[in-house]
């Protein structure tokens, strides 16, 4: 018998991470089992951090107190800011990573952090006891007990690897998969399902001819993720753009035949915005090319990472059809692309505090629950972690709202929708996106991580400051006042229809004028940190918006804060179809807005439930 | 959860046509039937979905009319429960007695719009469909019905889809350059983009203009029943409504106030107006009752002219005349039961004149007839295609929606970011949602992953 925790933690990946660190920081003693120790953190695809909505995760997951932001800030190697000539709701940060010092960083975090316990091991069986999770045992025979348990184990369950006809177990190249757990949980009672993901191949960096490529660089002065981190100084190095042509879609359809997904050898559901490169050949026949980013993998690795041609097809049509592009005409390939097959659980068994409903105590968080992307584990790691230790400490779980973070669209959905194919966060999946923005995600979450006692008292300190200066800035803007004399200032700005004079709000509502524009009519102003100045012009900007979104909020939470009571009875609604009294009861939704954003039950019935609700 | 007695009512409107339809919903409806049904092969069970021929039969074993009998085992029936529709010869007489037929075996008299509701609570029908039910039960009536049904039968559903799928497509187009860099989508065309929005959104605002008409049909057009004294007014309305609801007496000024009773009239839903006789008067109270009389006779949508047959018409029956706009009028010769006197010539201007006896309860059903050819041109021309809305929930759905469109083009106008017009976009669409029932983020998605090559 092993030691006795708090929370243990099984899988370190991204998910796991997160929720291990949540739980110590918070002051509860974690163990974080995982399978290797030289894989913690491990980047299984692309070695990039964030992307549209994505990077709004991170900020959201920086904003609560987790570590990802400061991760990838410490270890990136080119930053991008993407959708700048789009709004300002979706903008996005996007940073590629050295996949080795964000490994290793992230496990010396790990490491260093008192009251959390890293060990290697691989669990085969939870310890449950009158449906509540005791521990987990090793497949070595170590047991270990702990109050609550966060499941992350990624891709591992029974994963099976593709490459062309031949498959193999593994959890990710040259990683063995986890056998046996996956099978413990159906017994245990849960629905497990299968899906499918696949990556790329890596080439080797020396066999391809940059110099005929066009090279795209990172911005010039990079924009870090978290609040933590003041400047990023380390040399970025770009990135480098190809396409496929007539020949590569030859080739590929010329493999098809020993494709693992063309002739019916996988089964799981992939990702349909992941899709590999012979999905698209053959779903878009008409597209005469596709462009394919070639991304370092670090800046000492000598791989590349080729973004846009993940296969599973045979690791000689593999070769081939890179040969026929651009700059690859001579490449090698150092790890073959594959497809993998994992078991997933439906996380419509869980409440949206990531518990399961089945056995108590026990949290899912990751790809374990169909979602894909580190942005989306370590979210749902970070929330199942918070939300473990909430429960040890006696509180109540914490549930965010999907008007205050993707964080909390992420897991409304997942535990209203399950999960049939992969899950991947999109900013059209929030319905009041214009409030979710990268920029206010600390005002929108760093409260509750304060309050849950995982953001710190400096940083609570530091953003406290900024809340008041954008509080200052908004009450300079609204008083400061150009006059109608103020002809210089007036001709300065190109506004001879001036006649009443105006506020500095007033006129930053105006389209061709910019916060930077006006700076010297309040010196003060110029003073602020970019960060605020851009909030506050984006708030001035876009108030009748930002207003009217606010205004759809409360129409929202009015359903939402019509309550179901607990353990209510469908089986008595006899107007209900038996179809949706399943849904309603396989969820169980807490409010009468939940029930309605589960897929199935129509309107009809959410008619005939406020009525009996309001009775 | 629900009631589980079994309800009855004629499901065509009563005095028109041949054949009327009578419907029964519930468990006891096949056990109603059975009790009263009788053909020549005898059978034990009724085939879901065929039509029978045979004879009703009352308790006392008399026969009460050849007829057709459908029997539709739940769910597959409009309500959802089991449903016998027993199709009889037309005639208010006769399907009043094959109602207490099923009455008195058991069943309760369905209140309007109660089958509508039962399917509605059965999860028969989707939300543009359970909206119109509200409309069915406000109507009180078949005709109304009418409109309503065709709400049922998806007409409204219809359109609001054809609007809402331009919507979608239209919002995934958006956000597909929202969530996808240029570079997998292309770059967007926002004009051709708004182009279809622009001409949708004027078909919308006829729509829901159409929401007046929709209202007459919802709340009922007004039928005056007006006249000199003692020609038999308040006998007609008490003919009209079945039950003696007006005071009916030889003295000539009985009626001094008006009377107003809703009623379905040959599928309308009416408000029938009984008025004091028209005449010249000294009584402060009959004089009021007159003037009353007669402002109801420019509002009324519709006069019914009562004059008596037997006797010549008198100065007092001119007086009546002059106050009836002539193309709202039918003109009732009343007591038809006695030796006619009458000189059409003077009612020349007129176009309908209809023989009937209030007492003896004669010619109402062709006065009815003629009644249900006024009303049904007047509402169909109103009507248009014969579509209107008529819930106010769903005028006010296509305003928002239109609201939000109009913010959505001036939102081009100044080149706002598309989240903000995606934001307008997906307002409208909700607000149609209201009536279609909501789009998900989901399908968009679907839309966007079926029309873009996207992904690394
Ligand atoms: C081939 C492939 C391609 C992918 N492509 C993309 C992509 O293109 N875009 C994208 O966004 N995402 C992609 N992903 C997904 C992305 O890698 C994952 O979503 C993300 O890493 C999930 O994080 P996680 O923490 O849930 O799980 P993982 O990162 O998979 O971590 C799981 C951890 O659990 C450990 N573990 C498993 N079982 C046990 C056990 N029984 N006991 C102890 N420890 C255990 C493992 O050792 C591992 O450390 C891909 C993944 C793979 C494998
Ligand atoms: N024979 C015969 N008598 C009728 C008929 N209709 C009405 N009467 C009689 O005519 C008299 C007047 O009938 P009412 O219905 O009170 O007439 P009214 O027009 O409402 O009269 P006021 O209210 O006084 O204006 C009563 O005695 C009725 O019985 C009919 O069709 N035939
Ligand atoms: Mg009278």
């Amino acid at each position: 018998m092993g030691e006795k925790y708090d929370v243990i933690v099984v899988g370190a990946g991204h998910a796991g991470c997160e929720a291990a660190l949540a739980v110590a920081r918070m002051g509860c003693r974690a163990l974080l089992l995982t399978l290797n120790l030289d894989a913690v953190a491990q980047m299984s695809c692309n070695p990039a951090i964030g992307g549209l909505a994505k990077g709004h995760l991170v900020r959201e997951i920086d904003a609560l107190g987790g570590e990802m932001a400061r991760n990838i800030d410490a270890t990136g190697i080119q930053f991008r800011l993407l959708n700048t000539k789009k709004g300002p709701a979706v903008r996005a940060s996007r940073a590629q990573a050295d996949r080795d010092l964000y490994r290793a960083r992230m496990k010396q975090v790990v490491e260093a952090q008192p009251g959390l316990d890293l060990k290697q091991g691989q669990v085969v069986r939870l310890l449950v006891e009158g449906g509540r999770v005791t521990g987990v045992e090793t497949r070595d025979g170590l047991l270990f007990e702990s109050l609550a348990v966060v499941l992350t184990t990624g891709t591992f369950m029974r994963g099976l690897i593709h490459v062309g006809l031949v498959n193999y177990p593994g959890g990710r190249a040259g990683e063995p998969p986890s056998e046996g757990l996956s099978d413990h949980l159906r017994e245990l009672g849960f629905m497990v399902g299968r899906l499918k993901t696949g990556t790329p191949p890596r080439l080797a960096a020396e066999t391809i001819d940059f110099s005929a490529l066009e090279a795209q660089p990172g911005d010039d002065s990079p924009q870090p993720f978290s609040a933590d981190t003041e400047l990023i100084d380390r040399p970025q190095v770009p990135c480098h753009i190809t396409y496929t042509n007539e020949k590569t879609h030859e080739v590929i359809r010329g493999g098809l035949d020993r494709s693992p997904l063309y002739s019916g050898v996988i089964e799981g559901v992939g990702p349909r915005y992941c899709p590999s490169i012979e999905d698209k050949v053959v779903r878009f026949p008409e597209k005469e090319q596709h462009q394919i980013f070639l991304e370092p993998e670090g800046l000492t690795s000598g791989e590349i990472y080729p973004n846009g041609v993940s296969t599973s097809l045979p690791v000689d049509v593999q070769l081939d059809y890179l040969r026929t592009m651009k700059g690859l005409e001579k490449v090698e390939i150092m790890r073959p692309g594959y497809a993998i097959e994992y078991d997933y659980v439906d996380p419509i068994q869980l409440h949206p505090s990531l518990e399961t409903k089945l056995v108590n105590g026990l949290y899912h968080a990751g790809q374990v629950n169909g979602t894909s992307g580190y942005e989306e584990a370590a979210g749902q790691g970070l929330m199942a972690g918070i939300n473990a230790a909430l429960q040890i400490q006696g509180r109540e779980p914490v549930v965010i709202g999907r008007e205050q973070g993707y964080l909390g669209v992420l897991i409304d959905d997942l535990v209203n929708l399950g999960a049939k194919e992969p899950y991947r966060m999109f900013t059209s999946r929030a319905e009041y996106r214009l409030l979710l923005r990268e920029d206010n995600a600390d005002q929108r979450l760093s409260p509750l991580g304060y309050e849950v006692g995982l953001l710190p008292e400096e940083r609570w300190l530091r953003f406290s400051a900024k809340l008041a200066s954008l509080e200052e800035g908004r009450e300079r803007l609204r008083v400061t006042r150009i006059s109608p004399g103020n002809q210089e200032a007036i001709k300065r700005l190109g506004l001879p229809d001036l006649k009443n004079g105006a506020s500095l709000e007033e006129l930053l509502r105006r389209p061709e004028l910019k916060l930077a524009d006006l700076e010297f009519l309040d010196p003060w102003l110029a003073g602020l940190s970019s960060e605020v100045r851009h909030e506050l012009e984006t708030e001035v900007k876009y108030a009748g918006y930002i207003r009217r979104q606010r205004e759809q909020v409360e129409r929202f939470r009015r359903l939402e804060d019509l309550v179901i009571p607990a353990g209510f009875d469908y089986g008595s609604v006899g107007s209900l179809s038996a179809e949706v009294r399943e849904k309603l009861m396989n969820v169980a939704p807490r409010t009468l807005g939940q029930a309605g954003r589960i897929p199935g039950v129509t309107p009809a019935a959410i008619a005939i439930l406020s009525v009996i609700l309001k009775r | 959860m629900l009631t589980l007695d079994t309800i009855v009512a004629p499901v065509t409107p009563p005095g028109e046509g041949g054949v009327a339809i009578v419907r029964l919903s519930g468990p006891q409806a096949f056990t109603y039937l059975k009790k009263s049904f009788r053909s020549k092969t005898k059978r034990k069970e009724f085939e879901s979905h065929r039509l029978y021929y045979g004879q009703l039969f009352n308790a006392d074993e008399v026969r009460l009319d050849e007829v057709l009998a459908v029997v539709m085992r739940s769910p597959r029936s409009y309500t959802g429960e089991d449903v016998v529709e027993v199709h009889c010869h037309g005639g208010i007489q006769l399907v009043r007695s094959v109602l207490d037929l099923f009455l008195s075996a058991g069943a309760r008299m369905a209140t309007p719009g109660e089958f509508t509701q039962r399917a509605f609570l059965n999860g028969r029908l989707d939300l543009s469909q359970a909206e119109a039910v509200v409309d069915v039960i406000k109507a009180r009536s078949e005709r109304s019905g009418q409109v309503a049904l065709d709400q049922l039968e998806g007409q409204l559903s219809r359109k609001i889809y054809r609007y809402s799928d331009q919507l979608k497509s239209a919002l995934a187009l958006l956000e597909a350059h929202i969530d996808f860099p240029d570079d997998e989508v292309g770059s967007l065309d926002l004009t051709s983009l708004v182009e279809p929005i622009h001409a949708q959104v004027d078909e919308m605002v006829a729509l829901a203009s159409s929401f007046d008409v929709g209202r007459v049909l919802r709340e009922g057009v007004s039928i005056l029943i007006l006249g000199r004294p003692n020609v038999g007014k308040s006998s007609l309305m008490n003919a009209l409504l079945g039950e003696s609801r007006a005071i009916v007496t030889d003295v000539a000024g009985t009626t001094r106030d008006t009377l107003e009773e809703p009623l379905v009239l040959a599928g309308f839903p009416v408000r029938l107006i009984d008025a004091a006789g028209v005449r010249e008067t000294d009584d402060p109270v009959e004089k009021e009752g007159v003037r009353r009389a007669s402002s109801k006779a420019r509002s009324a949508d519709l006069i019914l002219l009562v004059v008596d047959g037997s006797t010549p018409l008198s100065a007092e029956d001119r007086l009546a005349i002059g106050q009836c706009q002539v193309d709202k009028t039918i003109v009732v010769v009343n007591k038809s039961d006695q030796p006619q006197c009458i000189d059409h010539g003077q009612l020349a201007e007129f176009s309908h004149k209809v023989p009937v006896s209030a007492k003896q309860i004669t010619g109402l059903d062709s006065l009815c007839t003629v009644i249900a050819e006024r009303l049904g041109q007047d509402s169909l021309s109103a009507a248009g295609e014969g579509f209107v809305v008529t819930e106010k929930r769903h005028k006010d759905a296509l305003l928002r929606a239109i609201a939000s469109l109009n913010a959505f083009f001036e939102g081009v106008r100044v080149s706002a970011p598309y989240e903000c017009l995606a934001m307008d976009l997906r307002e409208g669409l909700n607000s149609l949602g209201l009536i279609t029932g909501e789009t998900t983020p989901d399908e968009i998605l679907d839309q966007i992953f079926s029309r873009f090559c996207i992904g690394k």
